[in-house]
């Protein structure tokens, strides 16, 4: 059906080569200047002819940054424990009270169901610091500012009605059928529930979890409203590098690698699953 | 909790009470948390109703709609409009047909365009306040490579996000590196499902391929290319991350979004009432695009369950 001619080919692999060149220059360029001494990244014209090296991570790594001036404290690392801590749990929790709800929404025709299933999605769309600037002043009644506690419980905002809409979407795929086969031969409704509808739906689950982490990884308004230094995650905590001072280029640009990395492999490791998540299981098929 | 309840009565004759409570039991904690976030949803609709400055709590009274009504004479808010609006606009179409020519240019499923597709995938990945970090060093004056490659071409001095004349062009391009893939997803994904009939016939009878493209392509892919549009429309109007982390909202009151904006009177100017009140007008914007968005969405998800 498709008769190209080869000039139009040749186009079309420039074409590609330009959008391939546009989207994945500055990471490779990030990660280029993550590997130089504050000289070679100075240097004009930029120049690829560099030695590679590798103390911008391990300055992070350890938390002990020599300058010029002296030495200096940095946590980085911290920053990463926060977000690994604060993307697992909301996850995990999201998980937890979401595929129960989304099996709901999608098995039973009840009253108030698609009130509630709406209502839950719009959350995803109103913007976050309409509810987040009234919840700052509420989090320092209750206590809750700059806990992890907090910030898992608002990051559920993010994560919980992804869960929910993708989950949701997969279950209704799934043939009743099999659960009524299930239940007739005289099991429970919890056991046809774990046993039967939760496998089935796995991918759906899967997709759902991982898009969920990724959006609360790369999350960072609510931090940054809610939370201050020793609870910040990666993205608030690399933007606070900027003007701290005695910080070098390429502390910085290796710091935004390491942010990046988890999603990063995250996204090539499970592209598919990922492609129809984001899709929100609209396009499937 | 739930386990040992129902596990204790045979499956069949399951209580009536039981099957019709089971739903809300199933969604209930997920409805705790959703009332959780409603009420400070509510308490921003009560402050925007005030006049309620931090640093001045002794002139904090209730003042109805006062605050709305002040921003019509506001030359700062209807910036922030302008701004909003203008942004939102730039960045949804410029990546509506940037993400339609790519999803074109990928459509055949060879072993390259995957690849291809998959690698595109990575900065939709990178949390968008990095993507700005990220921008920020290729711009830097000092040492910036692209502010270097453009003085190649004969282009110097260019101040990227810190000129006022060109700190737009700056965030929109930034937004757009980040969010292009998105719609380069949705609408490949849509390309790949369409039927393949109607392209064979039109082959066979040897219509014009730019025919092909605008009378029979477009229109099949339309709700696809609605649902992206209006899917990224919200996100981009609320945008905050990328233009947070990139100015501040600056230079001037170049950048001030909504968002921003906001952020700017809650901490800055310690104006709760204005704050709340701008929240509440960017909501209703967005409540009216999403209402619109989640229709059209499960249409087009009816549209792909009844092809199966």
């Amino acid at each position: 059906m498709d008769h190209s001619s080869s000039l139009e080919k040749i186009l079309r692999s420039v074409a590609i080569t330009l959008v391939l060149i546009f989207f994945l220059f500055p990471i490779a360029w990030i990660f280029l200047m993550s590997l130089q001494t504050n000289e070679t990244i100075l240097r004009i014209p930029p120049s690829l002819a560099f030695t590679p090296i590798i103390d911008n991570y391990t300055a992070l790594i350890t938390g002990q940054l020599r300058t010029a001036a002296g030495s200096l404290q940095l946590n980085f690392m911290q920053n990463m424990f926060n977000s690994v801590l604060l993307s697992v749990c909301s996850v995990a929790l999201s998980l937890v009270l979401g595929v129960p709800a989304a099996y709901a929404f999608a098995r039973f025709k009840f009253r108030l169901g698609e009130d509630i299933a709406f209502t839950l999605l719009s959350f995803r769309f109103a913007p976050a610091l309409l509810v987040l600037l009234p919840l700052s002043l509420y989090f320092k009644t209750l206590g809750l500012t700059n806990t992890y506690i907090g910030l898992i419980w608002v990051y559920q905002l993010i994560c919980l009605p992804l869960i929910l809409w993708i989950v949701r979407g997969y279950f209704e795929d799934i043939s009743p059928d099999i659960e009524h086969a299930y239940r007739i031969a005289g099991n429970s409704w919890w056991k046809t529930f774990t046993r039967i509808s939760i496998p089935l739906a796995k991918p759906g689950i899967a997709a759902a979890g991982l898009l969920a982490f990724i959006f609360a990884w790369n999350n960072f308004v609510f931090a940054l409203i809610l939370a201050s230094a020793d609870k910040q995650p990666v993205t608030v905590g690399a933007l606070a590098f900027v003007t701290a001072s005695g910080i070098q280029y390429g502390q910085i640009a290796a710091a935004i690698i390491i942010s990046i990395t988890p999603t990063l492999a995250l996204a090539l490791y499970a592209q598919r699953y990922l492609v129809e998540g984001l899709s929100m299981g609209a396009v499937k098929g | 909790m739930t386990a040992a309840a129902t596990e204790m009565q045979s499956p069949v004759k399951q209580s009536r009470f039981m099957r019709r409570a089971l739903p809300y039991i199933l969604s209930l904690p997920a409805l705790l948390m959703c009332i959780g976030i409603l009420i400070p949803f509510f308490t921003a609709v009560y402050y925007s109703m005030l006049r309620y400055r931090m640093n001045l709590p002794a002139m904090k009274g209730f003042i109805w709609f006062q605050n709305y009504i002040n921003f019509f004479t506001d030359p700062k808010f209807w910036n922030t409009v302008y701004i909003s609006l203008t942004y939102a606009f730039l960045t949804v179409s410029l990546e509506l047909l940037l993400g339609l020519a790519i999803a074109l240019l990928l459509q055949r499923p060879s072993r390259f365009n995957n690849i291809a597709s998959i690698l595109l995938l990575l900065p939709l990945m990178t949390a968008p306040a990095l993507a700005a970090l990220m921008w920020k060093l290729m711009t830097n004056p000092g040492f910036g490579v692209l502010s270097y490659l453009l003085s190649v071409i004969g282009i110097q001095d260019f101040k990227w996000a810190s000129d006022p004349d060109t700190a737009l062009f700056t965030v929109v391009l930034v937004d757009m590196w980040v969010y292009t893939p998105f719609i380069m997803i949705l609408l490949l994904a849509g390309l790949r499902s369409l039927p393949k009939a109607p392209f064979e016939a039109a082959a066979l009878d040897g219509v014009p391929r730019s025919f092909v493209f605008f009378r029979i392509t477009l229109p099949m892919l339309m709700p696809y290319i609605i649902t992206a549009t209006l899917f990224r429309l919200l996100d981009s109007i609320q945008q905050f991350d990328i233009i947070y982390a990139m100015t501040q909202g600056g230079p001037g009151d170049k950048l001030l979004v909504f968002q921003v904006q906001a952020y700017l009177d809650f901490f800055q100017a310690t104006n709760v009432g204005r704050s709340a009140a701008l929240m509440i007008i960017l909501w209703a914007i967005t409540y009216a695009l999403s209402n619109v968005f989640i229709k059209q969405w499960l249409k087009l998800r009816e549209r792909a369950h009844g092809a199966h």
